[in-house]
């Protein structure tokens, strides 16, 4: 798989410039269904499978190093767990202000909005969050499965 | 022999008590009338959010989705757990 992914593919031109022109539209779309979700179906789940597909596809159409050059593999991991810390303490700042755990209208004492204003911008953060989390774990699930864990950095990743 | 019984006297309770269930689409079953109105008719007024299905997701039900998204966070450690346990040569191949 990983040879297949390295050595055949890469040399593809139309692959590779139909990717890079691909590429941008495929991460703004990602964003615009995560801010619409409010208003239509989509959300964090959908936004972060969407933008995980594009570095996906940047790790299909010229490598798993060049996927790894333009996002490292220490900030995937820091991300998966920065969503689920923006979602838990998007909850938890509701504590602080005497309320109930993911009681968004409490965040009345931050944001100078009503509390129904200030529920959906609660939802809007934990969105963020689940955004964060879902793309991160994707693209390092990818990145575990088609390289057997070792993210082409073992000398004998071609042997298979 | 035992197995078969126990699985068919299961089977026979399980379609006995599914007689009594409300049927399929019904407008007044209890699922329908409790708080899928108030969801429904509030979701405007007390999120601001024109969604439903993004209020009931995101604040109705927050601890559900949190939970979710802690679920793919553990799936995802798991992943790489087991698989980059694998390359300083613990298992061999």
């Amino acid at each position: 798989m990983a040879r297949i992914l390295d050595d055949i593919i890469l040399d593809d031109i139309i692959i590779r410039t139909c990717s890079r022109i691909m590429l941008p539209f495929i991460q703004i779309y990602s964003l615009y269904v995560f801010v619409h979700g409010h208003s239509s179906p989509g959300g964090g789940f959908q936004g972060g499978c969407i933008m995980a597909a594009s570095f996906i596809l940047l790790a299909v159409a010229f490598s798993i190093r060049e996927a790894k050059r333009r996002f490292k593999e220490k900030y995937i991991v820091i991300l998966c767990s920065l969503g689920v810390f923006i979602y838990a303490g998007t909850g938890a700042v509701a504590v602080i202000f005497s309320g109930n755990f993911l009681d968004y209208s409490k965040w009345t004492h931050i944001l100078p909005t009503t509390p129904v204003m200030a529920r959906y911008y609660g939802m809007a953060l934990i969105e963020l969050g689940v955004q964060i989390t879902v793309m991160a774990v994707m693209i390092s699930i990818f990145m575990d499965l088609v390289t057997k864990g070792d993210h082409g950095e073992a000398p004998d990743w071609e042997d298979d | 022999m035992l197995a078969l019984f126990i699985t068919m006297i299961a089977g026979a309770l399980l379609v006995y008590s599914a007689e009594e269930f409300p049927h399929w689409g019904d407008p007044q079953q209890p699922a329908s009338i409790h708080v899928s109105p108030r969801y429904i008719e509030k979701t405007v007024e007390e999120t601001g959010v024109p969604n439903a299905v993004t209020s009931v997701l995101a604040d109705y039900r927050g601890y559900d989705t949190m939970f979710e998204t802690s679920v793919i966070f553990c799936a995802g450690v798991a992943v790489m757990m087991l698989l980059r346990g694998m390359r300083h040569g613990k298992n061999p191949r």
